[in-house]
């Protein structure tokens, strides 16, 4: 009203310098200039927006960039050819081939032995102390794997491909330079001079690194693998899964279907929306009090883990059903009860059924966040030195992402690439599930 | 493994009594299901309901009681003098439950503790053992009595829907119940600390060492626990993690809402929304290996000293994480303006920019305000990144070239490895996360509180 009137005033007060003001001129130069301003400013705004997504995908691919050009090579590993005697008197001193006999024998003796008599000229102690580096500390084991199953070989000397140290793993993909100065890096001229002369007479290769995807987690970087801590993620993302997941969605469909809209129900969407974004490492806090102080439960096991992350994937899961269910359109509900269906019997036979691809989606994206969660599973001690793969939900274990940090914290330069090999695979699971949620999205998109 | 067996067990159970109950139905129907109330199916579910549920609740009750309740008879046969004495206690009971696992025959203990040790073992296997057999009778009891309840006007239906909605109700319970778990776990052990340290001194002392004496003759180790340092550090960072991630999330939000061709969005859209699926650790370990290495050598160029794990750092890799929270989020919002209001925008003759800038962000701004403030929330409360590129020395700075620390990264400092939870330094912990849960939610509850309030209503 006032503005109306104000208006009004104004066109009076200001009808007689209207007639004073000359009419604009569109050709003159100010304007011109004034258009031209404009379009420029124009231009320079586009200009930001296009430079600021840019940026946020070079970000994405310097990322991206550093961790595969970091990693790569760890999915090969070096390894050493070498002439083992495989001596009876050390191996099977009595010929029974007993297997725990064989189990017992010094392989490890076998492998310094082979390396002295290749070396012949190293002597001292500390110089042969420095060859033996040479293979993995591990590649004993492979010897003993190999003599049981074939017991035939005891008394032979064969060449045999053993797996390298992690220094000259290193050495050989190019991270150790014999340009830098013999105090600043991990291995002597002479240790550098034994390699080379190995590499000379062909003995070195490198090859498809098994291990890296079989194994637990290890001291050695050579001999340390992935497998225990996806086993661990497995059966946490199991208990999450088998938690949150029915939990979540009976939650959804009372909120949305049932629930009569009063302070009750209000205050439980509210809290809803705000656990959905209270920061993860307070779940952690919840669980280390509730299920390791309170409870008792076994403290870095699967269990306790799935436990805490299912508190946290808990509210995506239901915001996500609780869409879905809510895109369902009335009308189905209204035939479903229109026919003599109950209330539960119209949920349970058409709205659940329908929102279930959206459902689905939502617990996908929830489980992706889960697996790649860090924070809470460190409060609740799963960043425990965990070499054997877990047999069960109960047994101590890791997961991924804490795989991931605790590699990244060690001093070895073989483990950056370890950590980066592990983000790659860890990466690429997640790429999976998200691309997966996608599909389904995609295939039951449903326009009503 | 005992549990998953008596879940096996139970769940067979449930299977058969819907199957018995089904049975008796259709026996009762004499072949006619109109005779019936209600449909087979709902006579076998009213059946293994009746089965499953208490079965199913008293493990749940049994699992969390068997702890404490094995713990405390233990503890009321020990001696008085080690009851006492918290540190002894606690310590005898770390021996017990490792006797008790049947690992601690090197330990070098008093006969007492042995003894309490195994009386803990066999504590356990009688309970176990009880479990199952209680277990079994409730399931079967719960079975025989539905089963005989079974009439063919009974109304299963009604029952079982009931049963059902109050199951719902439950699992919507849950979610408070989980607020209230981290509101009274963190709450129990905060006050355990300030019981110890003054609520004064930690919320305004500007100094943080939590190093605290183990032994009574240790020099130089009194902890001092104020949390200023940390708060300042926290806000550092994500002072500097907005700088980054705003404008260039802003920008991104525009040009993708505004100016990009469809098949442009189609494809950096989904790129952009990879930067949020990355886990956090891996943005820590590129914080801390590529990012930081790489100031701290620019820096030496420029003749700057730039701490090998700076606020910088931390609050930069941060910033890149936060991208596509504020670009989606102000998307949305902007995405929201009504097409009119830019159509009359133009038709007064303003250029795109212009239009943006003078009407559609104007109208958008309380959702974008909203944005931002759960994006700082976020930032606060982030972990991995900190802990992995940030300091553990609390530093009183403004200075992003420095070292910091944050709440979170003395959280998980002071957690990690075994503790004893008796003393100042690990319960601080929880003094943190008190604080933090407290923050976090302010923000979050404004945030929501300005969106609505401020929020342009077209229509």
């Amino acid at each position: 009203m006032t503005d109306m009137a104000s208006l009004m005033e104004d066109r009076a007060a200001g009808s007689d310098a209207a007639n004073l003001r000359k009419p604009v001129d569109w050709d003159s130069a100010h304007i011109a200039r004034n258009i031209k301003k404009r379009y420029a400013a124009e231009r320079r705004f586009k200009a930001y927006g296009l430079a600021a997504i840019m940026l946020a995908l070079a970000a994405l691919v310097m990322l991206g960039y550093s961790i595969v050009s970091k990693g790569y090579s760890a999915f090969v590993q070096t390894f050493v050819q070498i002439e083992i005697t495989f001596d009876p008197a050390t191996i099977d001193p009595d010929a029974t081939r007993d297997p725990a006999v064989i189990g017992r024998a010094n392989f490890d003796g076998l492998i310094k032995d082979a390396l002295r008599a290749r070396f012949p000229e190293v002597t001292s102690r500390s110089e042969k102390r420095k060859l033996y580096d040479i293979v993995s500390s591990g590649a004993s084991y492979d010897l003993r794997e190999r003599v049981l199953d074939n017991p035939s070989l005891i008394g032979q000397t064969r060449k045999v491909w053993l797996i390298a140290g992690d220094d000259f793993d290193m050495l050989n993909k190019g991270y150790i330079s014999a340009e830098t100065s013999e105090a600043s890096r991990r291995l002597d001229d002479d240790q550098i001079g034994w390699f080379q002369s190995l590499t000379d007479s062909g003995a070195i290769e490198k090859r498809f690194h098994t291990r890296f995807f079989t194994n637990g987690d290890s001291r050695e970087p050579e001999l340390a693998g992935i497998w225990g801590a996806a086993v661990g993620s497995f059966y946490t993302l199991i208990v999450t899964l088998v938690l949150s997941f029915p939990i979540g969605v009976a939650a959804a469909i009372y909120l949305e279907e049932f629930a009569p809209k009063n302070r009750l129900t209000q205050v439980i969407e509210v809290n809803i929306n705000n656990l959905a974004a209270v920061p993860s490492i307070v779940f952690g806090l919840l669980g280390l009090e509730l299920y390791l102080n309170v409870m008792h439960l076994p403290r870095s096991a699967p269990v306790v883990g799935g436990l805490t992350l299912a508190l946290m994937t808990l509210p995506t899961i239901i915001i996500a059903a609780r869409a879905a269910i809510k895109a369902v359109p009335p009308s189905i509900r209204q035939a479903a009860l229109g026919l003599g269906a109950s209330p539960v019997q119209t949920v349970s036979h058409h709205v659940l059924p329908l929102a279930m691809p959206g459902i689905l989606t939502g617990t996908i994206i929830g489980m992706a966040q889960a697996l790649g969660e860090t924070a809470p599973l460190l409060m609740i001690g799963m960043v425990a030195f965990i070499v054997d793969i877990p047999g069960s939900a109960m047994d101590a274990a890791t997961v991924l992402p804490v795989q991931i940090y605790l590699w990244a914290d060690s001093p070895e330069r073989a483990f950056v690439e370890k950590t980066s090999a592990a983000i790659m695979v860890l990466l690429a699971f997640l790429i999976l599930m998200n691309g997966l949620a996608v599909f389904l999205r995609k295939k039951f998109e449903r326009k009503w | 493994m005992s549990l998953t067996f008596l879940l096996l067990a139970i769940a067979l159970l449930c299977a058969l009594s819907f199957v018995f109950g089904r049975k008796r139905a259709i026996a009762l129907s004499g072949g006619r299901f109109s005779n019936l109330h209600s449909l087979p199916i709902h006579y076998g579910t009213y059946t293994a309901l009746w089965c499953g549920l208490p079965a199913l609740a008293l493990l749940i009750v049994w699992y969390a009681l068997q702890g404490p309740v094995t713990e405390a008879l233990v503890i009321s046969d020990l001696p008085v003098e080690i009851t006492s004495d918290p540190g002894k206690l606690s310590l005898a009971l770390n021996a017990i439950s490792l006797i008790a696992a049947d690992n601690g025959h090197h330990l070098d203990v008093a006969p007492e503790v042995i003894e309490a040790g195994q009386r803990l073992a066999v504590l356990h296997s009688i309970s176990n053992t009880a479990l199952i057999v209680v277990l079994l009778a409730v399931a079967l009891l719960g079975l025989g009595f539905s089963y005989r309840r079974i009439l063919a006007d009974m109304r299963a239906r009604n029952n079982v829907e009931r049963t059902v909605r109050y199951l719902m109700i439950g699992c919507s319970a849950i979610a408070i119940l989980s607020t209230v778990g981290i509101v009274f776990s963190l709450l129990f052990e905060a006050l355990h600390f300030f019981s110890k340290i003054s609520p004064i001194e930690f919320l305004f002392g500007l100094e943080w060492s939590p190093q605290t004496a183990i032994r009574a003759d240790q020099v130089a180790s009194d902890g001092a626990f104020g949390m200023i340092p940390l708060f300042a550090g926290t806000l550092l960072i994500t002072f500097i993690a907005m700088l980054v991630a705003v404008p260039v999330g802003l920008f991104s939000a525009i040009y993708m809402g505004e100016y990009a061709s469809p098949r442009f969005r189609a494809w950096a859209k989904p790129a952009l929304e990879v930067l949020a699926g990355v886990p956090t650790v891996v943005y820590g370990f590129f914080a801390a290996l590529t990012v930081a290495p790489f100031l701290r050598d620019s820096g030496a160029v420029l003749g700057l000293s730039v701490s090998s794990e700076s606020a910088l750092a931390a609050g930069l890799v941060m910033g890149i994480m936060i991208i596509p929270f504020v670009s989606s989020l102000s998307d949305d919002v902007m995405s929201q303006v009504p097409q009119a209001l830019r159509d009359g925008s133009y038709g007064l003759g303003a250029t795109k920019s212009e239009t943006i800038r003078l009407v559609i962000f104007p109208a958008a701004l309380p959702g974008i305000v909203g944005a931002i403030l759960l994006a700082v929330s976020r930032a606060i409360g982030e972990t991995m990144i900190v802990v992995m590129a940030a300091g553990l020395a609390a530093n009183l700075t403004a200075n992003p070239l420095q070292a910091v620390t944050t709440v979170t990264v003395q959280i998980v400092t002071l957690l990690v490895g075994d503790q004893e939870f008796d003393s100042a330094k690990t319960l601080s912990a929880f003094a943190l996360g008190l604080v933090l849960f407290l923050v976090t939610l302010g923000l979050n509850v404004f945030a929501l509180k300005v969106v609505q309030k401020y929020r342009e209503k077209y229509d």
